[in-house]
């Protein structure tokens, strides 16, 4: 199972390399943190609590093999009348796209397109997506949460202290690092106008930077340094933010998430508007992703606690 | 204010979940999330008001135009739908207090007013917008909290029903994803009356069918229409009642209005039912999704498992009148949604009131309840009369629009079996009746209260709801044919 | 020959797409399914992002002097959509975790034939009482 996973994350940063190779920059950083990063380790806890054995071989192969061949057969007759990759007249670069490339700059003043698309043209699907990792973080409080009870802390900080005496060494070679990747972050989240980056990605890299300290501390430390009421209020705070800003668009006199009339100069408001849902969305996605590996991580302790209580 | 309520009826419910993770108080959320479903259910009232009075109301999120920004258009159909799912999710909310003391941890009461906003949230959204990867992200919103609060149920069987329909769900959501972008490939926009426009020009490429076939399986992935429906039953069967009920009323009917959309609105009936056989199709799957399914739940256990079959075997009606392509057809569709909403709403919280008592649904536990619970058990009753199509509720109705669709349509055969399937709605109400009136109750039990006022009001609201709707089908039948018939008109 | 040349990228993503889609069917173990979700997911971004793509243009931030960009919207939509994509992996392998407490297994037919037995018990129920 251990290759599986790890497969699976390789996969993941092959195809950020993919993304680079077709000029996707900002989706390849977003891939590789996410994909390869995040999800991996998610999945490695998972295997680490459920067993790493699969005594199993593969059932119904062969119904499946047909639904494979035909969705795929489907597809591949689908493309017989695509336009070929990569050149320029197909309808996708003839009607909406140029005009984002020609007068984004005109219009936002961002020069990362992707940043002015994803933030303002499209803004509400963003304010969408926000809300969907919002649902996930909240789902898997409701899944995983365990109501936590003053002397099971003591019993869980014992089985970490435990575990993680042996790496000295990691673990001050990581203390030096984490403030640099939480500086990495800040940089990433203020820097989305003009180079990839943005909000997700300094969400993600923020939420590593914690993530790393828990391991290698303890949940226990981690959660004295972000407690997790903190983390829950900071979750539902960037949305908040991110709805705000549409909401004072609003009783300015513009529509929802029209960034143009808040402030004096149209490109200015943009700029403001921008920069705050960025917060918001960067809020809300780092915050997300501490409590869905406190929640892994607790539970997991949880587990071995009630263990060690049935031995 | 008021041209700002298309975004509102969407972000009010939105900007209140996040929100309730701040009043925390179980009871208070409780009422705070009541208060914000009671909004939106205005809101879509003068929504609705305001498209049948003048026509289609149109607004450009962030001050953009479309097709560069997002838009939300509502016209009658969208709007018809909206009041659906926000007025039963206000009058399922009444109940959900007292419900969800009972079967849900105290810790997570809180979580679960969230999810069950943010749940709302996606399918209005999916609803109201006008773009077609707008609701992909929507459909997310939906989908990420209905597997969340499937899973809060108490059985652990709810925990492999939620996964099962995670795992459904997202292939779904990926072949519309698959679908949407092969549109996106062929026209270069993702505004549905853009998309509308441009279209025919590709109509006939091999690409434009694909992309379509791959939207409609997915679509039919969520609408569980039959051979896609196995999720279903467990899911509604284990999940909390008061989910169950929101679900099995709104969820199903979300994934027929983008069926909708998409066939007639976007593609175009000339397209979907003239060049690929979609006719001949929808109608066998919709007739066997009626007779399989209305056979499967005559031979069910648990009374919550009969209701989820039955589900399955009413969207096999609703597809039958979406397969005439046809205005009267469709109307028919149309009105079977909402009054189907208000069956199946009324039936599951009815039985939300006897898991409340009696904390099982199982049909052995019925016996005697006919006398124990009166009131419960006159609503699953009368609910169950309108799920056969007995005359005076809103179950004829549907029938008979439906039926005579079908014999406008020269489909005589077609309208005698949707009859001989109420026969075997007959069967599975029967069987219930038969166990809750004349079955002694088993002995050595203790005797079992009727139901707290929680559920009895809601759950009678709908019961009423159901008879007037019956009788007088003026409001309803206006806006169902008007729906159908600017989706019969030009572009939406 | 210029169809190959032409489609083939579309092909090599259809053939990556079906991998996963196979693993989702076909494996019985729960966290494989998630990865084949994950591949499968993964490798409709590319499709995506394989539109937006343009011969000889470069990644879309704005510089003078330079003309020919790639489309940016498609990057946007993926995005998204990868954010999408975690928000359900987060919530499956959430879900495997609470299975495999509940059930002590995290197989498809170990779980299934559980609750078949449930079932089967509960329906002899009525006749011992």
């Amino acid at each position: 199972m251990f290759a599986v996973v790890m497969l699976a994350g390789i996969y993941g940063l092959v195809c950020a390399s993919f993304f680079v190779a077709m000029d996707a920059v900002d989706v390849a950083f977003t891939e590789a943190s996410i994909g390869a990063g995040i999800s991996t380790l998610l999945m490695l806890t998972t295997v680490a609590m459920t067993g790493r054995t699969d005594h199993e071989a593969t059932h119904k192969p062969l119904m499946a093999f047909v639904a494979v061949i035909v969705t795929g057969g489907l597809l591949i007759y689908g493309t017989f009348d695509m336009p070929y990759f990569g050149s320029a007249d197909a309808p996708v670069h003839q009607h909406v796209g140029p005009h984002y490339i020609y007068d984004s700059i005109q219009e936002i003043g961002v020069p990362n397109m992707v940043t002015s698309v994803l933030a303002s043209y499209r803004g509400f699907d963003t304010f969408g997506e926000v809300t969907v990792i919002f649902t996930a973080g909240i789902g898997v409080l409701a899944l995983l949460s365990v109501a936590r009870r003053p002397e099971d802390d003591a019993v869980m900080e014992a089985i970490n202290d435990s575990m993680h005496e042996k790496h000295l060494i990691l673990r001050i070679v990581i203390k030096t690092m984490i403030p640099f990747i939480v500086l990495y972050a800040f940089y990433v989240q203020f820097h989305g106008d003009y180079g990839p980056g943005g909000g997700f990605q300094a969400g993600v890299i923020f939420a590593a930077g914690i993530i790393l300290y828990a391991m290698l501390f303890g949940l226990g430390a981690a959660r004295r340094v972000i407690t997790q009421p903190v983390v829950q209020m900071l979750s539902a705070l960037g949305v908040l933010v991110y709805g705000s800003v549409g909401l004072v668009s609003m009783l300015n006199g513009g529509s929802f998430l029209d960034y143009n009339v808040l402030a004096a100069d149209p490109i200015a408001g943009q700029h403001l508007g921008i920069l705050l849902i960025e917060l918001g969305v960067g809020l809300t996605v780092a915050s997300v992703m501490i409590i869905i590996f406190y929640s892994f991580v607790g539970r997991s302790q949880f587990q071995k606690a009630n263990k060690g209580e049935l031995l | 204010m008021l041209a700002h309520l298309p975004i509102l009826q969407v972000i009010v419910p939105l900007m209140a979940a996040p929100a309730c993770l701040i009043l925390s108080r179980p009871k208070l959320v409780w009422l705070f999330t009541l208060l914000v479903s009671t909004i939106t259910f205005f809101i879509s009232i003068f929504l609705l008001q305001q498209v049948m009075s003048t026509g289609t109301v149109s607004y450009e999120l962030g001050g953009w135009s479309p097709p560069w920004g997002i838009e939300y258009r509502i016209d009658k159909l969208n709007a018809f739908i909206a009041l659906i799912i926000s007025g039963v999710s206000t009058v399922v909310l009444l109940a959900a207090q007292t419900s969800i003391e009972k079967e849900i941890p105290e810790n997570k009461q809180t979580l679960f007013y969230i999810l069950y906003l943010l749940s709302l949230t996606g399918m209005l959204g999916i609803v109201t917008t006008g773009d077609a990867f707008n609701v992909f992200v929507f459909l997310e919103i939906s989908s990420l909290s209905a597997y969340s609060l499937i899973a809060l149920g108490k059985d652990r069987r709810a925990l492999w029903a939620s996964f099962q329909y995670l795992i459904m769900g997202t292939i779904g959501a990926t072949f519309i994803l698959i679908g949407i972008g092969l549109m996106y490939q062929m026209t270069g926009t993702l505004n549905m009356v853009d998309l509308a426009a441009r279209l025919p020009e590709v109509a006939e490429t091999r690409t434009v069918t694909t992309a379509y076939v791959f939207f409609i399986i997915g679509v039919c992935l969520k609408l569980a229409l039959f051979p896609l429906h196995f999720w279903l039953p467990n899911a509604y069967t284990y999940a909390p009642s008061i989910v169950t009920t929101f679900f099995a009323a709104t969820s199903t009917k979300v994934a027929a209005y983008l069926l909708i959309r998409f066939t007639f609105s976007i593609f175009g009936v000339s397209f979907s039912f003239t060049t690929l056989p979609m006719e001949t199709l929808f109608l066998a799957l919709g007739l066997l999704g009626i007779f399989v399914a209305s056979t499967v739940a005559i031979y069910q256990q648990n009374v919550k498992h009969v209701f989820a079959y039955s589900s399955v075997a009413q969207i096999g009606y609703m597809i039958v009148g979406f397969s005439m392509s046809t205005h009267a057809g469709l109307s028919a569709m149309l009105l079977h949604m909402f009054n189907h909403a208000l069956m199946k709403g009324a039936l599951f919280l009815a039985l939300g009131a006897v898991m409340y008592r009696i904390g099982s649904t199982r049909i052995d536990d019925f016996r005697g309840l006919g006398r124990q619970m009166p009131l419960t058990m006159a609503a699953i009753v009368i609910g169950g009369l309108s799920l056969i199509g007995v005359p005076l509720t809103v179950g004829f109705v549907s029938k008979w629009y439906l039926v005579t669709a079908a014999i406008d349509k020269g489909w005589w055969p077609v309208a005698g079996l949707v009859l001989l399937g109420s026969l075997l709605a007959v069967v599975y109400v029967w069987r219930i009746v038969e166990t809750a009136y004349f079955k002694t109750p088993i002995t050595g039990k203790d005797p079992v209260k009727e139901a707290p006022m929680a559920f009895l009001l809601p759950v009678w609201m709908l019961v009423l709801a159901n008879v007037y709707f019956g009788i007088d089908t003026r409001m309803t039948v206006e806006v169902a044919t008007g729906a159908a018939q600017s989706l019969f008109g030009v572009a939406p | 020959m210029t169809m190959i040349l032409g489609l083939y990228n579309y092909w090599i993503v259809i053939v990556l797409m079906m991998i996963g889609f196979y693993i989702i069917i076909a494996h019985g173990h729960l966290i494989k399914k998630i990865v084949g979700l994950n591949i499968f997911q993964i490798s409709v971004f590319i499709f995506y992002i394989s539109l937006g793509k343009v011969d000889g243009g470069t990644a879309p931030i704005w510089q003078e002097g330079i003309i020919l960009y790639s489309n940016p919207l498609p990057h946007v939509l993926i995005l998204t959509a990868i954010v999408v994509g975690i928000a359900t992996t987060a919530l499956g392998l959430a879900l495997t975790v609470r299975i495999k407490e509940a059930y002590g297994s995290v197989n498809e037919d170990e779980i299934q034939a559980m609750d078949n037995q449930v079932m089967a018990s509960q329906e002899k129920e009525p006749q011992q009482c």
